[in-house]
């Protein structure tokens, strides 16, 4: 228990860090929008309705939705560049992340700015005129100081939401505290689900207090109360900084999916690096599509995919063609159309397959598809997030002209919560889970082919194609993973109990390579 | 000049109103009626005349508060248009109804406020503001309260007193001591008119209170509808007026001193 709070605890002030940079960030360009947006706002009625009405639809957008609106709108962006000026913006991580949390950040200032404004009595305003005061003197002497408080109280709402939401900037691979949020919920380590919201909390308890106080001051008058406020934001933020300046610049990125095997590879691949004497960073919880146009892109240099879900998702093919013939042709194409390398296979599948309980397939009688269909009307299928819309599903269902009684989509880990307890009586798996052996599950054999292999390669971003550090520190792993480690180091995760930490499960994975003959090397 | 047979005084006008109009609704009703005034240097004007007579529009156009839609402003000859605004408030001193002063500024700030504007050095602006807080009577540690600490009179004290920092020639008040109680309303009203002789500022009032004006200023001018009624020195108004709404208005203080008198001479007689 104390290992895993350690564990948490020694990612803290990177995490922290990140967060806290990209939310202040995020409020600091907020509140450089917003304020002369109102000010002007304030001025013209119909300008107000505008800025209002559209700050107030951002909002409505949902959080993770506003930043994957971002990333193509980005891609767009840096292909433009890139054409026009030679660099190309980056799509992932901290841009989009910045610029979606910087508009939902603007509302509350925006609004409360407007209000605050136009809530100044007549009198002051004629006031100022009257004792000579130009239109520019009257806004920062008289008209900003006295809404100051409900400018602040604005600013301070702004800044909860922004803390709030940054969590969500780790799906599009920008490191914050919701990286212990999604990498906890996935491997179901509530110690990490906890430190994340904890952490969350604390950091947004401290900048709305700090904030507090230069409100305070403002309204008193105090200037000493205003100094100390800002002063601790600045110094809060150049601590969170440091880490960063000093650990900065990592010479490889690696990238990973939303789940622990991805997870594990990534650090493995990480430590593989390092030992090299590089320095490694990671890029977590990424979607399918989201990683793969980042290798691509080069914004991270490399990470495991799978041979069937790039056969279909970035190749487009619906055929089944045998494993050997499909990587080969995976290779060529991936060097062709987008100069991306496929180093080579680990050595295991990570297959999407059906799986039922062990007892209930068998007293079905149940052990290939093709005699599952006929029982599937009384079934209920239970699936993970993207299944039902993959085109695999589609496969199979034409393949076995499969007909559930009901499907459900579910958060992996959910899933095999949801088989364990009756809710449904099929899963969507994943060979290479370790929960297959764990739970007594068993996986229904794919008879007729429906669906390609899945054979987890690794991928090489095009600048690293002929990189010697890389191909050194990652060529080793090639076929050196059997499924049964593979299933072994995704349990020590995945368990309910005795949970182990994912350092422990990329060190069990190193100890446990498979040797293989390096003659030819080189 | 219009009614009122008032004589036009030997030195040049200081501040002339030459045919303004002015309507807020687009020339559906106007709040001035082709007004021309003219009013002397150092001379204590009082604008008396009912809600919406056009008497607090008159004196904002004279700092172009409001901006007529014809006719001329002109200061010491000058049209008040050809001005920078901001610049022309400086040179006049203005007290506001409901004191308006700004309530997250200290007295000191409030008061230094115009001469701070003027660009007038930091340790000018401290003296000229102990200075005026002699002239209206209020104590100097006022300079560090912020305007809420003190009462209504002591505001309004602080308000004349910012009105007059940067030495303007012209004090223009806008209802300066309605809000008042009848006692603080007296005793500011008079400490005010010492101030205006001392100083030898021109000042003109708005008010709605015939009997201050009558105490108080050189000359009335009657407002209605946004004309000029009637225009005169108090005691010839007093005296009658042809203009039935101005003899009305003027026979009310009378009236009050009358029946003040009668009631003393009864309680002494008695």
């Amino acid at each position: 228990m104390d290992e895993r709070w350690a564990g948490a605890l020694a990612l803290l002030p990177g995490y922290a860090a990140q967060h806290m940079l990209l939310s202040m960030a995020a409020l600091a360009l907020g509140i450089a929008i917003s304020l002369p947006l109102a000010i002007v706002a304030s001025r013209r009625p119909r300008l107000r309705f505008f800025a209002l009405a559209t700050a107030s639809l951002a909002q409505t957008i949902p959080g993770l939705a506003l930043l994957a609106l971002f990333y193509p709108l980005l891609l767009a962006l840096s292909a433009l560049t890139m054409r026009t000026f030679g660099f190309a913006v980056p799509a992932l991580g901290f841009l989009p992340s910045l610029l979606a949390l910087t508009i939902y950040s603007m509302l509350p200032i925006l609004r409360n700015a407007v209000t605050g404004l136009d809530g100044v009595d007549r009198d002051y305003i004629d006031a100022a005129d009257g004792v000579g005061m130009t239109p520019g003197q009257r806004l920062t002497r008289i008209e900003l100081p006295l809404a100051a408080p409900v400018i602040m109280a604005g600013i301070r709402t702004a800044a909860v939401w922004t803390i709030g939401i940054a969590t969500l900037s780790t799906a599009v691979g920008q490191t914050s505290l919701g990286n212990y949020i999604f990498s906890g919920l996935q491997t179901e380590n509530w110690v990490y689900v906890l430190t994340g919201c904890i952490a969350v909390v604390a950091l947004a308890m401290f900048v709305d207090q700090v904030l507090g106080l230069i409100e305070a001051g403002v309204a008193l008058r105090d200037r000493r109360r205003i100094v100390a406020g800002i002063v601790a934001l600045l110094v809060a933020t150049a601590a969170a900084a440091a880490p960063l300046v000093t650990g900065r610049g990592a010479d490889y990125v690696f990238g990973a999916k939303n789940f622990s095997e991805q997870y594990i590879l990534a650090s493995l691949m990480a430590s593989r690096i390092e030992a090299e004497g590089q320095r490694a960073g990671l890029k977590e919880g990424l979607g399918s599509a989201v990683i793969f146009r980042a290798l691509a892109g080069n914004e991270i240099d490399a990470y495991v995919d799978y041979s069937g879900t790039l056969w279909t998702n970035v190749m487009e093919r619906r055929d089944v063609p045998p494993r050997a013939a499909m990587l080969e042709e995976l290779t060529r194409f991936m060097r062709e159309k987008y100069g991306v390398t496929v180093l080579g296979s680990l050595g295991f599948e990570n297959a999407y397959g059906l799986a039922m309980r062990t007892n209930r397939a068998a007293a079905l009688g149940v052990r290939t598809i093709s005699e599952l269909a006929p029982h599937a009307p009384q079934l209920a299928l239970g699936s993970d997030l993207e299944f039902l819309s993959r085109p695999e599903w589609t496969a199979l269902r034409n393949a076995y002209r499969l007909a559930f009684r009901e499907e459900r989509s579910f958060n992996p880990t959910f899933m095999y919560r949801a088989l364990q307890d009756g809710l449904v009586d099929v899963i969507s798996a994943f060979t290479s889970d370790g929960r297959l052996a764990g739970d007594r599950l068993v996986v229904l054999d794919d008879n007729r082919h429906a669906i390609p292999s899945y054979d987890a390669v690794i991928l090489l971003a095009p600048k690293r194609a002929n990189d010697e550090v890389l191909r050194r520190a990652l060529t080793p792993l090639i076929g050196a993973i059997s499924v049964e480690t593979m299933r072994q180091a995704n349990y020590m995760l995945d368990r309910d109990t005795d949970k182990a930490s994912l350092a422990d499960a990329v060190r069990f994975l190193a100890a446990n390579l498979k040797q293989m003959p390096q003659a030819g090397k080189n | 000049m219009t009614a009122g047979g008032h004589k036009p005084p030997m030195a040049p006008p200081l501040i002339e109103l030459d045919g303004v109009s002015k309507s807020f609704d687009g020339a559906q009703n106007f709040a001035l009626r082709d007004v021309s005034l003219a009013v002397e240097a150092k001379s204590f004007i009082a604008l008396v005349g009912a809600s919406g007579s056009g008497k607090t529009t008159a004196m904002k156009l004279i700092n172009r508060l409001i901006e007529p839609d014809r006719g001329e402003v002109r200061l010491d000859g000058v049209a008040v248009k050809t001005l920078d605004a901001p610049l022309l408030r400086r040179r006049i001193g203005y007290v506001f109804q409901g004191v308006g002063l700004f309530p997250h500024m200290t007295i000191g700030e409030n008061i230094g406020i115009t001469p701070q504007l003027l660009g007038w050095p930091r340790a000018e602006i401290d003296a000229r503001v102990a200075e005026l807080l002699d002239l209206v009577e209020l104590p100097q540690s006022f300079a560090t309260r912020l305007p809420h600490a003190l009462s209504g009179g002591q505001r309004q004290r602080a308000g004349v007193a910012r009105a007059i920092a940067a030495r303007p020639h012209v004090v223009l008040m806008d209802e300066p001591f309605g809000a008042l109680d009848p006692i603080t309303r007296d005793t500011l009203g008079t400490a005010y008119r010492a101030i205006h002789d001392r100083l030898g500022v021109t000042t003109i009032m708005v008010t709605h209170d015939v009997q201050e004006a009558v105490l108080l200023a050189d000359r009335i001018v009657v407002m209605g509808a946004g004309r000029i009624l009637a225009d005169g020195a108090p005691g010839e108004l007093l005296a009658g007026d042809s203009v039935p709404e101005v003899a009305a208005l003027m026979a009310m203080p009378r009236r009050q001193a009358e029946r003040i008198n009668a009631l003393t001479a009864a309680t002494a007689h008695g």
